[in-house]
């Protein structure tokens, strides 16, 4: 151990004096409970304004009664990434049945689960929602692009190329415009694309760019002689690929396709901005109720710590998924 | 590019057929969507083209660089988004990455509390979405005191819910004089460090050189400060509280990764060359200027290119803030004259064209810093 500096010790001065100032704003004069009132009164954070709205910020306007199966749909998104570590195979495929299932428990009308219209979906199943078919998506095409990209044939590589560098080029946000503005006009008169599919649609054709070319770099790194032994055993050039190289290289990109799986749930937020209702818009929505204004930081913190947690459990699910 | 034979061919007819029929059903798919644009938009009485940009735009802009007013074409309000877009970027870069060295110095820093305090600080930041953030900062800014209450940080900086006030340069050409004296000092400043002046004497000359010609021209007035006159501050320049939100945000957010690529590149110094600086005799922060940083900007320049580009792209979301960028007055503007195509390929163009200049910047960068090290 050294000596401590002159720096420490004002570091930990700093931290002190921050510490004692957040305990005071969040625990010693906060309002657990009670009205907006009591909490202009006291000087403290306004934990009663989460209490009252925790509902609305998490699962937007869907009917209180159902509010299970929102919730259920959380749940299996979070066991899904979950059994993905214990079972890596899974992972691949097993988002289409998630996906699946997830659609279903919010949608309803079978097995005398009532109805749900898309319109009352909300909150974080539908950030997770968008996420999901955003990653699950983008990835089949994600794979076409990067084997395009490597190929021998001249025009597969300039489509392939010209489309991740166009889509890495302009940004999320415009993209979603597009989906806004752009997907309704290129569909024949008469056909209607719903908001929340033409902005899945979106984020999977903006995510694929990015995961191409996560799974180019993993194409790249294996070793030419693993081509060569595939093809020295007789396999076509699809089989060596399905069984051979793909396996290989969609290991070596893993943690590069976690970032962009976090960075994807946290782009989700961007919704906002064409109002669709997820878990950012629900926040903004509690926050505008006349009887409660003015605790804008205490949702904002709510909103941060689920975001946080959410995003930091998938990168430790990454991580574990790479030491296996 | 291969030395080797792929070991699968692929004969020539079927090469042909395979992109030929890739190609077919792209133009196909094309086709049809324009076909399906050109019937909705004859139905909405829309024709589509970029006759519109010369149209009169009449809406009103927050912030503009260059004049405006709602009688100016649909063009001229584009070029305003973009500057704004660049206006707001290029601090943020600079403070991003002054912010990102500094906390990814202290990610691997001999501390171990100065260690856990930017670890604190990356993880925080980077697992909460930006927007959130953006939120976060555009309340604080807003909610600051109104004019006349609004403390005063350093004369002529002032913070009030308008906005942030600073100072501001008037247009004299006496500035020419100090910069040419100013100038002059870097240039014998360079001179003299070549000859192993030391730095502390050094680095005072050119701000001693401008002060001083400034007092020989007669101390003339060569700042506009903010006065508080009424309700409001007149003079000074204003950065408007959306402009200061978006700023923060995206410098305080990119630095959470910039310090990520640091901490990398610092990591990837060989251990014997702090050895060797060590044994030299250097102090730690001159082993890190001289050592560490200039061979870890190698390793990192590629990956910063890209946070450079990210930052630039991100500015986008002031839309949601109201910060009056080039995404948000194109929206405004497709709003209003229905031409979504064109809109949406205009901004993809200027993205494009903006994120070609950058990446060509730092691959000159790179080059350079690749030849530098060969020599």
């Amino acid at each position: 151990m050294r000596r401590p500096r002159p720096f420490d010790v004002l570091a930990l001065l700093l931290l002190a004096a921050a510490g004692w100032a957040l305990w005071g704003w969040a625990v010693r004069e906060a309002v657990w409970a009670g009205d907006a009132a009591a909490c202009r009164a006291a000087g403290g954070a306004c934990w009663a304004f989460i209490g009252e709205k925790w509902r609305l910020m998490l699962f937007g306007l869907y009917p209180p009664a159902e509010q299970w199966r929102a919730a259920l749909a959380v749940l299996l998104s979070v066991a899904f990434v979950a059994a993905c570590v214990r079972w890596r195979r899974a992972w691949p495929l097993g988002w289409l049945g998630l996906l699946a299932l997830d659609y279903a428990l919010l949608a309803g009308g079978f097995l005398g689960l009532s109805a749900v219209p898309v319109a009352q979906w909300g909150g974080l199943p539908l950030t997770l929602l968008l996420t999901v078919s955003g990653v699950g998506g983008g990835l089949p095409l994600a794979l076409l692009l990067a084997l395009g990209r490597r190929s021998r044939l001249p025009l597969l590589r300039l489509l392939a190329g010209g489309y991740i560098e166009l889509i890495r080029g302009v940004p999320l946000v415009s993209v979603l415009f597009m989906a806004a503005v752009m997907f309704p006009l290129l569909l024949p008169p008469g056909w209607v694309l719903g908001k929340l599919l033409s902005t899945q649609l979106a984020l999977a054709l903006f995510v694929a760019a990015y995961l191409a070319e996560a799974i180019r770099g993993g194409l790249q790194a294996i070793a030419y002689g693993q081509y060569e032994a595939a093809a020295a055993l007789g396999m076509r050039h699809g089989t060596a690929l399905a069984t051979v190289i793909l396996p290989q290289a969609l290991r070596i990109a893993l943690p590069a396709l976690t970032g962009i799986a976090i960075g994807t749930f946290k782009d989700t937020s961007l919704v906002v901005i064409i109002g669709l209702f997820d878990l950012m818009t629900a926040t903004r929505a509690a926050l505008g109720d006349p009887r409660w204004l003015g605790f804008s930081l205490e949702a904002y913190l709510f909103a941060a710590l689920v975001y946080g947690v959410l995003s930091w459990s998938l990168s430790l699910a990454g991580r574990q998924l790479e030491k296996r | 590019m291969q030395a080797r034979s792929y070991p699968w061919r692929l004969s020539r007819g079927r090469a042909l057929l395979l992109q030929g029929g890739v190609l077919l059903a792209l133009l196909a798919l094309l086709a049809w969507c324009w076909h399906n644009a050109s019937l909705r938009l004859a139905a909405q009485g829309v024709s589509s083209g970029f006759g519109f940009l010369q149209r009169e735009a009449g809406f009103a802009i927050a912030e503009t660089p260059i004049a405006w007013s709602p009688a100016d074409t649909y063009l001229r309000a584009l070029g305003i988004g973009l500057l704004n877009t660049l206006k707001v970027s290029l601090p943020a870069l600079l403070l991003a990455s002054a912010l990102g060295v500094a906390v990814g110095i202290a990610l691997g820093a001999q501390s171990r509390l100065w260690r856990r305090l930017a670890r604190g600080y990356v993880e925080s930041l980077r697992n909460v979405p930006l927007l959130l953030q953006l939120f976060v900062w555009y309340g604080v800014f807003s909610a600051l005191p109104p004019p006349r209450q609004a403390p005063q940080l350093l004369p002529g900086v002032f913070l009030s819910g308008r906005g942030l006030l600073l100072p501001a340069p008037l247009a004299d050409l006496r500035w020419l004089w100090l910069a040419g004296a100013a100038l002059l000092a870097v240039g014998l400043a360079w001179a003299l460090y070549r000859r192993r002046w030391p730095l502390p004497v050094l680095l005072p000359l050119p701000p001693l050189a401008a002060v001083g010609s400034w007092w020989a021209l007669g101390a003339p007035p060569l700042w506009s400060l903010p006065v508080l006159g009424g309700f409001n501050f007149h003079g000074g320049l204003l950065l408007s509280p959306e402009f200061a939100a978006l700023g923060c945000g995206l410098a305080f957010y990119s630095a959470s990764y910039i310090a990520e690529i640091v901490r990398g590149g610092i990591d990837a110094v060989p251990a014997g060359q702090r050895e060797a600086g060590l044994a030299l005799g250097l102090r730690r922060a001159e082993l890190m200027r001289l050592i560490v940083l200039p061979q870890a900007l190698r390793v990192m320049l590629p990956p910063l290119a890209g946070q450079y580009l990210s930052l630039i792209k991100n500015s986008s979301l002031a839309v949601a803030i109201g910060y009056p960028d080039l995404v948000s007055i194109a929206n405004t503007a497709i709003n209003q004259t229905g031409q979504a195509i064109s809109g949406i390929l205009l901004i993809m163009l200027a993205y494009l064209s903006v994120s070609l200049v950058v990446a060509a910047l730092m691959a000159w960068w790179n080059r350079r810093l690749l030849q530098r090290g060969e020599a």
